[in-house]
């Protein structure tokens, strides 16, 4: 027996899998493809149908009026250097996309989150399953995504949403394991439902990390957004990859800091809005 | 603390009955229940046997309406598992407890939600108050929880608050609060509920001396004052003596002995008690009763002194009392009277006896 012929070839079984899904699974995948694309461009349509000064002035001054004065400033000073740069549509189309893609990531997440911090044997099924989604590279997200839904917006949201799962779940168990007992305790004690429970007790106890984990949601996303520039997903990961291409250092350089600008935007202003519903000192 | 308030315990009035309940931990504790019944194994022996640990073993006690129920024992002895039994927030392996006629595990999710809410109230030794919630707000929470309108709640949360002396620090937050503070607002918390029981989970365990005995004198005051009825868990025998009308003594799960104050320091159950009350000052908890010799003896002894001559107490005066009295005259002894009748006589051998906690007199004489 020769040693040389053994090998794992994982590609050999996941392929037919994949074909097998888009023969016949096509008209699924299509609508998903459709729904995703129609939600995107029309969050960008949004986000773009006004003036980009009009646009600015306007997140700027809610930002203030709704979360802090600071928030406000931060929210200018960000959009107008992606302006500046030259970037506008492609900051809103990053915009638009992680946004979008972060929601979803959050809706599937946060459920299985406090199911597994529930049921320990949940998360025991989880816990592998989220260790290979995060040691994987993230350009192998790319790959059954284009081979699914081809290239273009739609791929490199789904790569984006998958991508942004595991933090947000793995952090969302953590906060909940962290609520003190007796809180709980407290909440049965005093005849409360479990819903009440969950939304007045657990999830304001939990918040501090929940944040952590929406944070690194978001910051994963942006990774991810540029990485998707490679299969056609537009935004700065675009002009980012186009300035690898072409060897444009001052290219690249402005779209790199355009998504640090977009990702210090996306950052502050989640944490400044669920820190603003936690009242009181400190 | 013979006042007169502790009379409105009704002996025939049961609130919360508890009859032989076990908690057995582990994952062999269906099949350590089944041996408990039908074999009656000990608490070593489910561990033996089936590795289970028994949390609380064949326990039974009774919460008569207008009482306070001391659980004493030390950490680890199964006090804090019991009281989680008596409002369901952990099921009984074994056994029956049976609030206001109802039996707790056979009621539905929603009927135990308003028992607890309405009937049991609860207060942690965590405290467990919200911090992103106010004073007033945590105060408020078990109304909010089920429902009650913002103005009425807030309403009788202030009131609650009122009680516990908060009045003034109902728009604070938590954190901004003392310790004693914060379990007063826990305490508010569960009066605001207006239940007939409340349950104390070591309430004052983490706080200072001082602030404890002050909350102690307190806590009792109130809920004599509100007619409430109270299981308190604590580890500490003296805060049991200071505020309970019954004391239960709990060791590895067991209840080792119930009774008031008096008894468990002078007929200590057996020698885990004993060493537990050996500390204890007698000086308030040994009454006339116990330490009296009779008539007869007494007579046999001091021949020329009258009986009727002496000054005279209650059976129910303590030793210190007792030792006010006979330094009040020259005389060595003090007559107790009931229903005007002498019923002994206490003399200062017997109050030294009884301080000493000896307080049976030994036949023969020395």
């Amino acid at each position: 027996m020769n040693l040389d012929q053994l090998q794992f070839s994982p590609g050999a079984y996941v392929s037919p899998v994949v074909g097998w899904l888009n023969s016949n699974f096509h008209p699924f995948f299509a609508a998903v493809a459709k729904g995703v694309e129609a939600a995107l461009v029309g969050f960008e349509t949004a986000l773009l149908f006004l003036p980009p000064y009009v646009v600015i002035a306007i997140a700027a001054v809610a930002a203030a009026y709704f979360i802090s004065v600071r928030i406000g400033i931060v929210v200018l000073l960000s959009l107008a250097f992606c302006l500046l740069a030259g970037f506008w549509t492609a900051s809103m189309q990053t915009v638009a996309l992680v946004v979008a893609a972060v929601l979803v990531s959050v809706l599937v997440a946060f459920p299985l989150g406090v199911l597994a911090s529930r049921r320990p044997r949940v998360e025991a099924i989880l816990r592998p399953i989220l260790d290979v989604m995060q040691t994987v590279p993230p350009w192998v997200y790319l790959i059954p995504a284009v081979m699914i839904f081809s290239l273009g917006v739609v791929p490199a949201a789904i790569a984006t949403i998958v991508y942004g799962i595991p933090p947000m779940l793995r952090l969302t168990t953590l906060a909940f394991n962290q609520v003190p007992k007796s809180m709980v305790e407290m909440g049965q004690a005093i005849g409360a439902s479990s819903r009440s429970i969950l939304f007045k007790v657990e999830i304001p106890s939990a918040m501090p990390t929940l944040i952590v984990g929406l944070n690194q949601c978001i910051l994963l996303s942006l990774a991810m957004v540029v990485l998707a520039g490679l299969v056609g997903g537009g935004g700065l990961g675009l002009e980012v990859t186009r300035g690898l291409t072409r060897m444009e250092m001052g290219l690249g350089l402005r779209a790199g800091l355009s998504i640090v600008a977009i990702a210090i935007l996306l950052d502050r202003v989640s944490k400044g809005a669920l820190q603003a519903r936690r009242r009181g000192p400190g | 603390m013979g006042n007169v308030m502790e009379n409105k315990i009704n002996d025939a009035d049961v609130l919360l009955d508890c009859r032989n309940v076990w908690k057995i931990f582990g994952s062999r504790a269906p099949a350590a229940v089944k041996a408990v019944i039908e074999r009656g194994l000990s608490k070593k022996q489910v561990l033996q046997e089936f590795d289970c640990v028994v949390g609380v073993a064949d326990a039974s006690l009774q919460l008569r309406r207008g009482e306070i129920f001391c659980v004493m024992g030390l950490s680890g002895s199964g006090k804090s598992t019991l009281v989680r039994l008596f409002n369901r927030l952990i099921e009984p392996s074994l056994g029956t407890v049976t609030v206001k006629g109802r039996e707790m595990s056979a009621l539905k999710p929603a009927e135990l939600r308003e028992m607890r809410a309405n009937t049991i109230g609860m207060v942690f030794q965590s405290v467990a108050l919200l911090p992103n919630r106010t004073v007033l707000e945590n105060a408020a929470f078990g109304l909010e929880a089920r429902g009650v309108a913002k103005e009425k709640r807030n309403l009788i949360a202030t009131a609650a608050l009122e009680k516990v002396g908060l009045a003034d620090w109902t728009s604070r937050y938590p954190s901004e609060l003392s310790g004693g503070m914060q379990q007063r607002v826990g305490l508010a918390r569960a009066l605001a509920s207006d239940p007939e029981i409340i349950l104390m989970d070591e309430p004052f365990s983490a706080l200072d001396p001082l602030i404890r005995k002050q909350l102690q004198d307190e806590f009792r005051q109130l809920t004599k004052s509100l007619g409430k009825s109270s299981v308190f868990i604590t580890h500490d025998l003296d805060e049991a003596i200071r505020i309970g009308d019954r004391i239960a003594i709990m060791k590895d799960g067991l209840i080792v002995q119930v009774g008031t104050a008096e008894e468990i320091v002078t007929k200590p159950a057996d020698d885990y008690v004993a060493d537990f009350v050996a500390g204890i000052s007698r000086i308030h908890l040994v009454k006339a009763h116990s330490v009296m010799k009779s008539v007869a003896e007494f007579r046999a002894s001091h021949p020329n002194i009258d009986v009727h001559s002496l000054l005279k107490a209650t059976p129910d005066a303590d030793i210190g009392q007792l030792i006010d009295l006979t330094m009040q005259t020259d005389r060595d002894a003090v007559a107790v009277v009931n229903n005007g009748q002498v019923v002994g006589v206490v003399t200062t051998r017997g109050l030294l006896r009884g301080v000493a906690g000896n307080p049976v007199e030994p036949r023969v004489a020395a």
